[in-house]
C-alpha cells in the first residue's frame, strides 16, 4: 500500500499545527462557532447530539494492521472503547472531546493517517472497490489513481469552499463495487481498443433528497489527463453550482439544470486551458505510485475445496458461501469479517475486535485490511488452506456471521441516536429487523439482498440504492419510516421507488417480511430482488404490504391512511 | 486627494496602510435596498467600485481611473470577462467574498491570473479571515483586506501555514511531483504489520 514520503509527512504535520491552533483560537473565543464550523468540518469534526464525532480518512478503504491498531488505541484512550466504520470506507468515533482532537491527529500521523477533508464542502475521501488488486474480475487496479487523486485534492486551494460536499468513487473491475453511479464523480478505469488505460468519466450522480444516477461526460479520458480534467469539472461546479439552497447545491442539480451536453461543453472549455499543462500526469509519477500497489509475496498454491475437507460442517460452509470471495491468484481468497452481528449496530467494532482484526491481518493477510462501503472489513489475501483456522478464530470474536450480501448485512447510518441531522432513529430499526430475521437458513433462502437504512434524507445509509430502502422521516415531531424498493448499486444501478405511506418503527419488521413474501412468491430462480421489482412493478408489493393492518399485539399501530 | 481613510491591509506578506474604500450598492445586511449602478454617486477619493458601476459609468470614471483613483471589485456571482481587455489599466482588481464559505472567488482569481493574464494587484475583500489566506495566496491574490474586527497581525500567520503543497496553482506552477524526486530513501516493499508502531 501507499507509504508517506517526507512531503506527505510534512503536509500532515503542518496541518496538525494549523488545526491545533484553530482549536486553541476557538477555545479562547477568538473564533466564533460559525467561523470554526467549516474549519473543523474540513477536519472531520462534527458536533453531534451528545458529543463531538471525529471521522478519520481511510483512503479508498485500505488499512495497514498498525493503522487498525491505532483505531483501537483511539477508541480506548479518547472514546468509549469502540468505533464505527462508515459507508465512505472511513471510521468515526462518536464520543471525543474537542480539546483532545489535535492529540488524536498527532497519534494518527504516526501511522500515516489524518482526518483531512472527511467532511465539509470540499473533495472528500475517494472511495473504491474493497477487492481492488485481488478481485478475479479486475481489469486495472484503481488504487494508484485514487491515491493520485487523494494527493491532488488534499488542500486544493481553489476547491475548499464548494457549494456542497464532493465525493469521488473509482472502480477498475467488470462489476462495479464502488457504487460509482451515485457519486459526484464516478470513474471506471478502462482500456480502449489500442489497449491504453483511461477512464470512463461520470458526473452528477448522488443520493440525498434528489437521487440521480450519474451521466457519462466522457467515454474515454486517457489517464494522463485525470487531474486536469477533474480540475475543469471542479472549476465549473465551483463557479456555477447553486449556493442558495443546500439541498440543490450538489453537482447533480447543476447537471440536471443545464443538461449534460451544456455541462460537458463548459468542462471542455475550462479544460482547453489546462490540458497538457503541468498537472498532466507523467509516466514516472504514475509508476512511482503504482509501485506501492504491487502484489504481496504470494506462494504458488493450488485451489483447495475447503468445504469438502470439513464435510458436514454446515456453519463453515455457510460462511464460505457468503463471506469468502474469489481471488485472482490460485489458492487464495478474500475474506469478509462481518460487522453485522445481530445485536450490534452495523459497522461498529470494539477496540478489542480492532486489535484482533489487526492480528488476523498480520497472521493471515500480509498485514493489510480493507473497509467496505457496506461497513464490513476484508482480509484480501488469505490462503485457502487456512480458511478453516481463520473461521474458528473470527467466530470466537463475533466476526464470522455468515451474512455477507444477505438481509442482515444491512447498511445503516448512526441515525437519531447520534446524528443531529437525523429525523429518526435508524439503529433500532436495524436491530428489530435483524432480530426478526436472525435465522440464517431463511436468510440464505432469500439470497442476496440489500437492506439500506438512512435516518434522514442525506442518505448516509444509501437507502435509494437498497433492494429495500428505509428512510426515517419526521411527521409532526414523531418518527416514521418510508419504504422504497427496487434500488440497486453496481452495474445496474437504480433508484428505488417509494411504495406508499410510511410506517411506525414497530411495523417495520412486518413490512420487510411482507415484501420478502411477495419476492419469494414472484421471483424466477436466481432473480434478484431489484430485478423482480423491475419485472413485475411496485404494485404487487404495495398491495400485499398494505392489504391488512399491521398490528402490535392486537393494537392498531402506524398510519391511519390504509386502515 | 481628500482626507483619505487609512485602513490596514496585508500586501504581499506585510501589513501596510491603505487608502482605498470599497463602494457597495447595498448596505451589507440581508434585504437592504440596492442602489442603481447607473445613478449611484462615486464620491471623491480612491474607490473600489462594483463591476456593474464601472460598466455603466465607465465614461464618467475613465479620467479618475487614469489618475489611479478608481478600481473595480468583482462579486462572487460575476465574471471579469467584460473588462478582460482593460484589466491592467486598473490600479487594482478586487474580488469579493460575501461569506467565507462562498468559494467562488478562488476560481475567479485563478482565472483572472491564468486565463486573463492579469499581473497587477489582486485584492481579496469582504469576509476575509486568517484561515482563508493561504489558499487565497495560492490562487493569485497578493493583497488581503481582512475583516476589521480581527487582528490583522495575527492574520498574517495564515499566509505561512504550509511549506509544501501537492498541486499546482498560480503561486506554484508545478505540482509537487514535477518539483521533487519523491520517495527518496523510502522502502516501498510490503512491510506487513508493524505492531504498536506510534502508539
Amino acid at each position: 500500500m501507499y507509504q508517506y514520503d517526507q512531503y506527505d509527512h510534512l503536509i500532515v504535520r503542518e496541518r496538525i499545527a494549523q488545526y491545533r491552533d484553530q482549536v486553541a483560537r476557538r477555545l479562547s473565543g477568538e473564533l466564533t462557532e460559525a467561523e470554526f464550523l467549516p474549519l473543523r468540518l474540513q477536519n472531520g469534526l462534527y458536533m453531534q447530539r451528545h458529543a463531538y464525532m471525529l471521522r478519520i480518512a481511510v483512503p479508498y478503504g485500505l488499512l495497514a494492521s498498525k493503522q487498525m491498531r491505532m483505531f483501537a488505541h483511539i477508541a480506548r484512550k479518547y472514546d468509549r472503547g469502540y468505533g464505527h466504520f462508515t459507508t465512505r470506507q472511513n471510521i468515526q468515533f462518536n464520543w471525543v472531546e474537542l480539546e483532545q482532537t489535535p492529540d488524536i491527529l498527532t497519534d494518527l500521523a504516526s501511522v500515516e493517517m489524518h482526518a483531512i477533508q472527511t467532511s465539509g464542502n470540499c473533495i472528500r475521501n475517494t472511495t473504491s472497490d474493497p477487492y481492488a488488486g485481488v478481485a478475479a474480475d479486475e481489469i486495472i487496479d484503481p488504487r494508484p489513481y485514487a491515491e493520485v487523486l487523494r494527493q491532488w485534492s488534499t488542500f486544493h486551494p481553489e476547491f475548499i469552499a464548494l457549494p456542497r460536499k464532493f465525493k469521488v468513487a473509482i472502480n477498475g473491475a467488470e462489476e462495479d463495487r464502488a457504487a460509482i453511479a451515485v457519486h459526484d464523480i464516478g470513474l471506471t478505469v478502462v482500456r480502449n481498443e489500442a489497449g491504453e488505460i483511461g477512464f470512463k468519466f461520470m458526473a452528477g450522480g448522488g443520493m440525498g433528497r434528489t437521487p440521480i444516477i450519474g451521466s457519462v461526460i466522457r467515454d474515454f479520458l486517457p489517464w494522463q489527463h485525470l487531474l486536469t480534467y477533474t480540475e475543469a469539472v471542479m472549476r465549473v461546479y465551483n463557479q456555477y453550482g447553486r449556493r442558495d439552497n443546500k439541498y440543490k447545491a450538489r453537482i447533480k442539480i447543476l447537471l440536471k439544470a443545464i443538461g449534460v451536453e451544456e455541462f460537458s461543453r463548459q468542462v471542455e472549455e475550462e479544460w482547453a486551458d489546462l490540458k497538457d499543462g503541468p498537472e498532466t500526469l507523467t509516466v514516472e509519477e504514475m509508476q512511482r505510485v503504482i509501485d506501492y500497489f504491487q502484489p504481496p509475496a504470494y506462494k504458488a498454491l493450488a485451489n483447495v475445496d475447503v468445504v469438502a475437507q470439513q464435510e458436514g460442517n454446515k456453519a463453515f460452509a455457510n460462511w464460505i458461501k457468503r463471506n469468502v470471495k474469489p481471488h485472482k491468484r490460485a489458492g487464495y481468497a478474500a475474506v469478509v469479517l462481518s460487522l453485522k452481528k445481530t445485536g450490534v449496530p452495523p459497522g461498529d467494532a470494539t477496540a478489542e475486535q480492532m486489535d484482533f482484526m489487526a492480528d488476523l491481518a498480520d497472521r493471515y493477510s500480509f498485514g493489510e485490511l480493507r473497509v467496505t462501503h457496506e461497513q464490513n472489513i476484508v482480509l484480501a489475501d488469505v490462503e485457502q488452506a487456512r480458511l478453516f483456522e481463520l473461521w474458528l478464530e473470527a467466530k470466537a470474536h463475533g466476526l464470522a456471521t455468515p451474512n455477507i450480501g444477505l438481509l442482515t448485512d444491512m447498511i445503516c447510518c448512526p441515525g437519531g441516536d447520534f446524528c443531529s441531522l437525523a429525523n429518526a432513529k435508524s439503529l433500532p430499526i436495524a436491530a428489530a429487523i435483524a432480530e426478526r430475521f436472525d435465522n440464517i437458513d431463511y436468510q440464505h433462502d432469500i439470497g442476496e439482498i440489500e437492506l439500506n437504512i438512512s435516518g434522514c434524507i442525506n442518505a448516509c445509509g444509501h437507502h435509494h440504492v437498497g433492494s429495500i430502502g428505509v428512510l426515517g422521516v419526521d411527521k409532526d415531531g414523531s418518527e416514521w419510516y418510508q419504504v422504497s424498493i427496487g434500488g440497486a448499486q453496481g452495474n445496474h444501478a437504480a433508484i428505488g421507488k417509494i411504495i406508499g405511506p410510511s410506517f411506525s418503527a414497530l411495523q417495520m419488521p412486518e413490512v420487510i417480511d411482507r415484501l420478502l413474501q411477495v419476492y419469494l412468491r414472484e421471483r424466477f430462480e436466481d432473480e434478484g430482488f431489484a430485478a423482480t421489482v423491475q419485472r413485475i412493478g411496485v404494485a404487487p408489493f404495495k398491495e400485499f404490504v398494505y392489504a391488512t393492518p399491521i398490528t402490535d399485539t392486537g393494537r392498531l399501530i402506524g398510519e391511519d391512511e390504509y386502515v | 486627494m481628500s482626507d483619505a481613510v487609512k485602513n490596514l491591509i496585508i500586501k504581499g506578506r506585510e501589513v501596510v496602510e491603505d487608502d482605498w474604500q470599497v463602494l457597495h450598492l447595498a448596505e451589507p445586511v440581508e434585504g437592504a435596498p440596492k442602489k442603481d449602478p447607473a445613478t449611484i454617486h462615486v464620491p471623491e477619493g480612491k474607490f473600489i467600485v462594483p463591476l456593474a458601476v464601472w460598466l455603466v459609468q465607465r465614461e464618467l470614471l475613465l479620467a479618475r481611473r487614469a489618475a489611479g483613483e478608481i478600481a473595480v471589485w468583482i462579486g462572487s456571482d460575476e465574471r471579469p470577462d467584460a473588462i478582460k481587455d482593460e484589466l491592467d489599466q486598473f490600479p487594482l482588481i478586487a474580488v469579493d467574498f460575501p461569506k467565507f464559505t462562498d468559494g467562488r472567488g478562488y476560481s475567479i482569481a485563478y482565472n483572472i491570473r491564468t486565463r486573463l493574464g492579469y499581473k497587477g494587484e489582486l485584492r481579496a475583500v469582504g469576509d476575509v479571515l486568517r484561515d482563508q489566506l493561504f489558499s487565497m495566496q495560492r490562487v493569485g491574490f497578493d493583497a488581503y483586506a481582512t475583516r476589521p474586527d480581527r487582528n490583522i497581525h495575527d492574520a498574517l500567520k495564515g499566509l505561512t501555514v504550509f511549506s509544501e503543497t501537492y498541486q499546482a496553482s498560480v503561486d506554484q506552477k508545478l505540482p509537487l511531483f514535477r518539483r521533487h524526486a519523491r520517495n527518496v530513501g523510502v522502502n516501498v516493499n510490503h512491510t506487513g504489520g508493524d505492531a504498536g508502531y506510534g502508539i
